[in-house]
Parts: C-alpha cells; sequence; structure tokens
C-alpha cells in the first residue's frame, strides 16, 4: 500500500500544493510536510506530500562503483560505526 | 422545439418527427437519410463487412473528443482493422428525459464531425427516450457496413512466429485523459483522447504492404487485452520490447500516479498490426507518411515459444508475462 | 558513473559472485507489496542467481484485512445513508460471502478515491450521508487517513467517518520470526513505511535477531541496490540496518506524520489475515476522536466470519511458509477473476503478482 510519486511543488496555497509531474498536475495537501516550499520536489503518496526529496544520489553512486570495483568500503560506513 | 428532451420525442408522433427534422437532419443530413424511409437502400459492390458496438462513455464530452466521435470512431475502425473502407454507420440514440437538446446538438455535431473525417454517412437511425434516471444521458449505438479493401486478408490464423508487431503510436491517451479527470489529476492541453478514424490509415498500409496478416485496434483492456487474445487466436507467443512502446512521458506519470500500466490503457485511435519481418520497415515508412501513423513503431516479435501468451522483455533483460486484464481499471493505492 | 542500467547490471555480478557456492539459498523476505509487484514488473527473479530467494511477506495491507472487516464495510455500503470512500484496491476483497463490487451492483454507493481527503471532499458534498472511509494501510497510509480526521474536525465535517484497519509492519516482522520454520536470511525494508517511521524503526532485526535489513526504493535499480546490500552483508557476516533509499527515508522519519499519527491513533491487538491476531499491530482512534469511528457510532451486529472452508492458503504465502504455486487452487479454483483468497484480489498480492507476471521464475523457453 506504498504507491508514492516524486513530483514538484509549483504553487503553495494554505497548506494545499500544486504538484506536478512530467506535465500532469494535482494539489498534494501539505499537512504532512509543512516545511517545504515552492520548488522542492516531493514524495507524494494518497494526496499528501510525504517528504522532501533530496539528491543525493550522485555521491552515493559514486561510492557504490568505488566499491564494486574493488575499493575500500564507504558505502553506508556510518550505519556499521553505529552498530545498529 | 423544446429545451430538454422529453419521453414524447422517443414516442413516434409530432414531436419526434420535429426532433428529426430540426435537430438530427440538420446536422447529419444526406441523400440516404433525408428519405427518411424505414431501411436505408445501399449500393456496395463485392464483399462487405459489418459490425456493430454501443457507446456508453462517461463523462460525455472529454479533451479530445466526446461519445459522438467515440460512437464513428470505434465502428469505422473495427471495419478498418478488418480490412474494410467504412461507408454507411446505423445510428440509435437511446436518450434520458431531461437531457439538453443542446448537449444532444453538440454530440451529433461531432457525430457529423468524424464521419465527414472517415468519409462514411449516417444513412439510417433510431432514437429512444427513457424516463429520468433510467439511462445517463445519451447512450449510442452504431452499425456499420464497410467494403472490403483489394488484397486485404486479414485475420487471426494468419499471424506466424517470426513476424514482427507494429503499433502505430502512443498507447494510452484515451484512457488517462478520462481517468486523469475523474481523479483531479490535471493533463496539459497537449494530452488529448486519440479517437480518430483509421480507415485512412489502413488503406495507405494495406498499399504498401498487401501482406499484413493481421490488424487490430486495442480499445477497451488496452493493448494487453489485443495482444492476448491474438496470441491465443493464432496460437503464437508474442514477445515485447518494454523500452520500444511508445507512451507519453505525461500518460507514464497518469500510471504512476494511479497505479496503472500503459499497456492495459484503452485507446481509441490506434492499431496494433502484425506483418512479416522483412516487410517492417516498409510498412513503418507508409504509416509515418499519416498522421494517425506518426509514432509508429516496431515492438515486438511473434514466437513459437510459450503459445497463446504475450510475454515482455523488460530494461535489464528479465521476461515477464503480460497477463490478461481483469476486471475494471480503479486506481490503486498500493 | 554509467546509467541506470549499467550499474543495474553489474550488481547483478556483484550479487552472482558474492552469493556463488552457496549451499542453501539465501532467503531474502520483502513486507512491501509494492516492492513485490515492482519486482515482478522488471523480471528481477529471473536475472538472480539462484543462489538468491526472494520471498514475499505481509507487504499489502489489502491482502491482511480480515473478513470480518469487509463484511462489516459490506454491511454499511448497503445502507441508504451511507456513502463508502474506498482506495480502488479494495473493491474486489471478498469479505465472508459477498465484495463491495457486489455491494455497489446492489445499489450501493460505493466511491472510488484516490486520496482520504477526497473521500472528505464527497462529505462535504453530501452533508445528509455518512461517508465512511476504509482507513487501511501501514505507517506510510495511517497519517493520510489521520490528517483527514484533524481536517475535518477543524472544519466541523460531522458526517466523515473512518472504519480503521491501519497496520503496523514491525510487529508482523516479529510475528513472522517467532515462527523457527520462517529461515528468512534478510528484509528488504519498505521504503514508503521508512520515510515516515525512519529506518531506525527497523534496528530490533540487527539487535535481537542478527538479521540484516535494507531500505530500499523501487525502481529495479534502487531494489537492485538493496538486495546488493544484503548479500554484501551477508558475505561478510554482518548484521545492520542500511538504508539504500536516504533520498528520502531519514533516520528519524517524517516527525510532523507521526505526531499527527500519534495525536489521533493509537495502538492496539489487530487480526491479520493469515498471521491471526498480534499484539500492537494496528491503530484505533483515541477517545477524543472515537466520534470519528463509524464502528463505533454504529455498531454492527454481525456474525463472526465463517473459517475458510475453501483450501485457501493465503496464511501460509503470506508468512513466506509456502509459494503460491504450492496452494492447490492457484491458477485453477483461484485466479484474479475468482479470488479465493485476498492475495489474489489485490494487484499488489502475492498470488495476484505470481498469477499476473508469470509465475516466479518465467522461463520463457
Amino acid at each position: 500500500m506504498c504507491l508514492a510519486v516524486p513530483a514538484k511543488i509549483m504553487d503553495i496555497q494554505d497548506s494545499l500544493a500544486t504538484v506536478e509531474l512530467r506535465g500532469v498536475t494535482r494539489e498534494a495537501s501539505l499537512m504532512l510536510l509543512p516545511e517545504a516550499k515552492v520548488g522542492d520536489y516531493v514524495l507524494v503518496h494518497a494526496g499528501f506530500a510525504m517528504q522532501i526529496i533530496e539528491e543525493r544520489d550522485m555521491e552515493e553512486t559514486e561510492a557504490l562503483w568505488a566499491e564494486m570495483n574493488g575499493g575500500p568500503r564507504t558505502v553506508n560506513l556510518e550505519t556499521v560505526r553505529q552498530g545498529v | 422545439m423544446t429545451d430538454t428532451i422529453q419521453l414524447a420525442h422517443g414516442a413516434g408522433g409530432r414531436m419526434s418527427a420535429r426532433l428529426m427534422d430540426e435537430v438530427v437532419r440538420p446536422i447529419l443530413g444526406n441523400p440516404v437519410l433525408d428519405r427518411m424511409h424505414d431501411g436505408a437502400v445501399l449500393d456496395t459492390g463485392g464483399k462487405i463487412a459489418f459490425t456493430t458496438d454501443s457507446y456508453v462513455v462517461a463523462p460525455r464530452f472529454f479533451p479530445g473528443g466526446s461519445i459522438g466521435r467515440l460512437a464513428v470512431c470505434g465502428t469505422v475502425n473495427d471495419l478498418a482493422v478488418s480490412g474494410a473502407e467504412a461507408k454507411y454507420l446505423s445510428l440509435a440514440l437511446i436518450l434520458e428525459e431531461g437531457l439538453a437538446v443542446g448537449e444532444l446538438v453538440r454530440v451529433l455535431k461531432d457525430v457529423r464531425t468524424a464521419a465527414d473525417e472517415a468519409g462514411v454517412s449516417v444513412v439510417t437511425g433510431d432514437t429512444k427516450v427513457v424516463g429520468h434516471g433510467s439511462c445517463d444521458g445519451i447512450y449510442i449505438n452504431t452499425a456499420g457496413i464497410g467494403e472490403m479493401m483489394a488484397g486485404a486478408d486479414i485475420a487471426p490464423r494468419n499471424i506466424r512466429p517470426g513476424m514482427e508487431v507494429i503499433v502505430s503510436g502512443f498507447l494510452g491517451d484515451h484512457a488517462a485523459t478520462i481517468t486523469a479527470a475523474r481523479h483531479g489529476l490535471k493533463l496539459p492541453e497537449t494530452i488529448q483522447s486519440d479517437a480518430a478514424p483509421l480507415n485512412g490509415l489502413v488503406r495507405e498500409m494495406l498499399r504498401a504492404v498487401p501482406e499484413i496478416a493481421c490488424l487490430r485496434d486495442p480499445t477497451r483492456g488496452g493493448a494487453a487485452a489485443t495482444l492476448n487474445e491474438l496470441a491465443d487466436q493464432s496460437g503464437t507467443g508474442v514477445l515485447l520490447d518494454e523500452e520500444a512502446i511508445p507512451v507519453r512521458p505525461e500518460v507514464e506519470s497518469v500510471c504512476e500516479l494511479l497505479g496503472f500500466e500503459p499497456l492495459y490503457l484503452a485507446n481509441e485511435g490506434k492499431l496494433i498490426a502484425f506483418v512479416p519481418a522483412e516487410k517492417t520497415e516498409a510498412l513503418l515508412e507508409a504509416m509515418r507518411a499519416h498522421p494517425c501513423g506518426k509514432e509508429a513503431r516496431r515492438v515486438g516479435v511473434v514466437t513459437d515459444k510459450a503459445p497463446g501468451q504475450v510475454a515482455m522483455k523488460t530494461g535489464l533483460g528479465g521476461i515477464r508475462v503480460v497477463d490478461m486484464p481483469t476486471g475494471s481499471l480503479v486506481p490503486r493505492i498500493c | 558513473m554509467g546509467t541506470d542500467k549499467e550499474l543495474s547490471l553489474r550488481l547483478l555480478e556483484e550479487i552472482k559472485r558474492l552469493t556463488a557456492g552457496r549451499e542453501r539459498p539465501m532467503r531474502l523476505m520483502e513486507v512491501c507489496g509494492t516492492h513485490t509487484v515492482s519486482i515482478f514488473r522488471a523480471g528481477l527473479r529471473q536475472l538472480l542467481p539462484p543462489e538468491v530467494e526472494l520471498v514475499s511477506g505481509p507487504g499489502c495491507p489489502v491482502c491482511v484485512t480480515p473478513d470480518g472487516y469487509m463484511d462489516a464495510a459490506i454491511a454499511y455500503a448497503g445502507m441508504g445513508d451511507v456513502i463508502v470512500a474506498t482506495f480502488g484496491d479494495m473493491l474486489k476483497v471478498p469479505g465472508s460471502a459477498s465484495s463491495l463490487a457486489e455491494a455497489a451492483a446492489r445499489g450501493g454507493d460505493v466511491r472510488i478515491v484516490y486520496s482520504p481527503l477526497d473521500a472528505l471532499a464527497i462529505a462535504k458534498e453530501h452533508p445528509n450521508k455518512k461517508v465512511v472511509f476504509l482507513a487501511v494501510g501501514f505507517e506510510t497510509t495511517a497519517p493520510t487517513a489521520a490528517a483527514a480526521v484533524l481536517a475535518a474536525a477543524q472544519e466541523s465535517v460531522e458526517n466523515f467517518f473512518l472504519l480503521p484497519a491501519q497496520k503496523l509492519v514491525p510487529p508482523a516482522i516479529r510475528a513472522l520470526l517467532a515462527d523457527e520454520d520462517a529461515r528468512i536470511d534478510g528484509f528488504l525494508l519498505p521504503g514508503h513505511v521508512a520515510v515516515v517511521t525512519g529506518s531506525e524503526t527497523f534496528s530490533f532485526l540487527p539487535k535481537e535477531y542478527r538479521l540484516p535489513g535494507v531500505v530500499a526504493g523501487f525502481s529495479p535499480t534502487e531494489l537492485l541496490r538493496g538486495i546488493y546490500r544484503l548479500v554484501w552483508q551477508a558475505a561478510a557476516g554482518e548484521a545492520h540496518i542500511e538504508n539504500e533509499y536516504k533520498s528520502v527515508v531519514r533516520p528519524e522519519g517524517n516527525p510532523a506524520a507521526q505526531t499527527m499519527m500519534k495525536q489521533v491513533c493509537e495502538t492496539c491487538t489487530a487480526e491479520w489475515r493469515g498471521l491471526g491476531e498480534i499484539p500492537s499491530s494496528g491503530l484505533r482512534l483515541r477517545d477524543a476522536y472515537r466520534r470519528f469511528d463509524f464502528s463505533a457510532m454504529r455498531p454492527l451486529d454481525l456474525p463472526p466470519a465463517p473459517p475458510k472452508k475453501s483450501g485457501c492458503r493465503c496464511g501460509e504465502v503470506l508468512r513466506g511458509k509456502i509459494s503460491p504455486r504450492e496452494c492447490k487452487l492457484f491458477g485453477k479454483a483461484c485466479a484474479p477473476e475468482h479470488a479465493a483468497g485476498p492475495c489474489m484480489v489485490s494487484a499488489e498480492g502475492v498470488c495476484a503478482a505470481w498469477h499476473k507476471y508469470g509465475g516466479g521464475v518465467f522461463r520463457y523457453d
């Protein structure tokens, strides 16, 4: 039950945002994500913005390639240190 | 003439006559219809094809079309993919008491426009009016008679392993347009129902490549339903290439938002062709020269593996089944 | 760097290298129905080596919703003053004797909505009807229903109600692991649940069960990244929670969503189809919001749902104990158009996914 899609906030009126995904727009409530601003990319589920999307993917992916190519472990190293 | 449809408009008396004379014939009139006899007498040459279909779509008007446009295109296209050039249509209206006559006029004008595009005439018809609440505004039935195009031999049994599968353009525009509106999604104006008569395209295709084995229009149930039917009827397997399937990005967005797959979305102006592999390029060239086939692509091949099944090679090289759709299209959240 | 496709192919190579020569296949369980469907759509099972076995757990909220809940929803749909609003997924789920689709065919007013807020809008449009939203779902969806309740309270909409049956994922994972036969080697953790709960929620897996878990996204590449990290941990003999969906999953999750959920809901014992009753695994409305719970406002006196006699083995499928194909009904007495059990009904259901996308590994030859 977790279909959610990324979309860009185009406009905000009160706590209702207009979000856009490749030309398609819809209203999404910001009740669960009051900090979101116009221009943010957010994850939308069941008509609500659930989280701001942070583009960390580039560095993560680079680290992954490096590790697979025989480099030292860097991926998710912090979780290992914290021992969770 | 009153502003709304009343039961008496379907009762065969003076009101019925006025509806015909003041609303229907001024829009749809032609020499055969204007004779106003109980049956139309038609000139045909050679073999004919005959089909019928009923239209109950809600909403009645949508971007790119209306129930009137669908009622013409659907029937013309059923004839076209049988290899026949539509010539004559019947048009039966079931109207709900209280319908605004202005809406009926809009629908009939769309019928006329689409009929002119397809080069067909409405030569006979019928009107019934049912009580308020007994139908949803307007239901339409059309039947069509078409003349077989020269040399056409179009049937599922002609499909053989090694042949290739072509689609005439972007899939899912019609269903995406209709369902988006129902669920609060706004599409840009460039995305509309694809409802269009395909007889012109089919004529060009058969002229260029008479060897076309089979044609079908992927309406309800989308390309998935059509391909499964044809795989089953021909006893062959179909292997699609996921990356080759033409889908507009906006339609993909609607699918992601509502949990649909483009292959299961209805089309009203697309066709799927099966053709010997050596003729694919010639066919694509002919299709792309026609406005309804500009985005034509080769999307898969016919195989002798997994007969009766449709499979798809995914972007990563995995293969999965594309099953027959079950039930109607409802958005899912899962 | 390369494209997503190059990365995926390389990840597959690494997964093969890391698992080569294993005596027993590594059993990785996904507990999110959207993962199940994505895995099938991408044909991943076929691309993975035989040493990696993907097992589907109770990740589809529709599938774990018990008969009794559907019976109540169907009974409410038959009442003249009620509009039942639901996600499309619930329409064909069988109750003891019928479904919402059949209730609609009998004249019940059942509306498909995309959002709980759409249900609230229907309530405002129809002040003389009671609009009952079927609040199913996991941690991802529960805050959206809580937010709709708060919006209704704020706007004094008095004809909007929930029929609550929301569930929590971690207690279900614990219940699965209590079974000695489960034999799970790691969990592909539900990315969108973790958006709300945060990845920390799953730290009990390594701490208490010494099992690795990786929070994963939903594209084929994201799924392969998750599987790769699980395989990597197994090869290194480690057990951690890793987050491979950092673009939206934070360790602490979404605090606003958690607060809203806690303000409106409290945990309760819940019945899961196939798993039975699990303590603290469900959500119900707190006393202050009880007036939004339609089952409290208009209690039903329904006979308890009779036990299924059909031979349906959904329960074992949901626990990962058997694959759908091992059920005698699969594909014969039970198919999407005439489902015997809920796993075949929901598009996300394990059995439906197996059926639709070609039963586990689809060998194309």
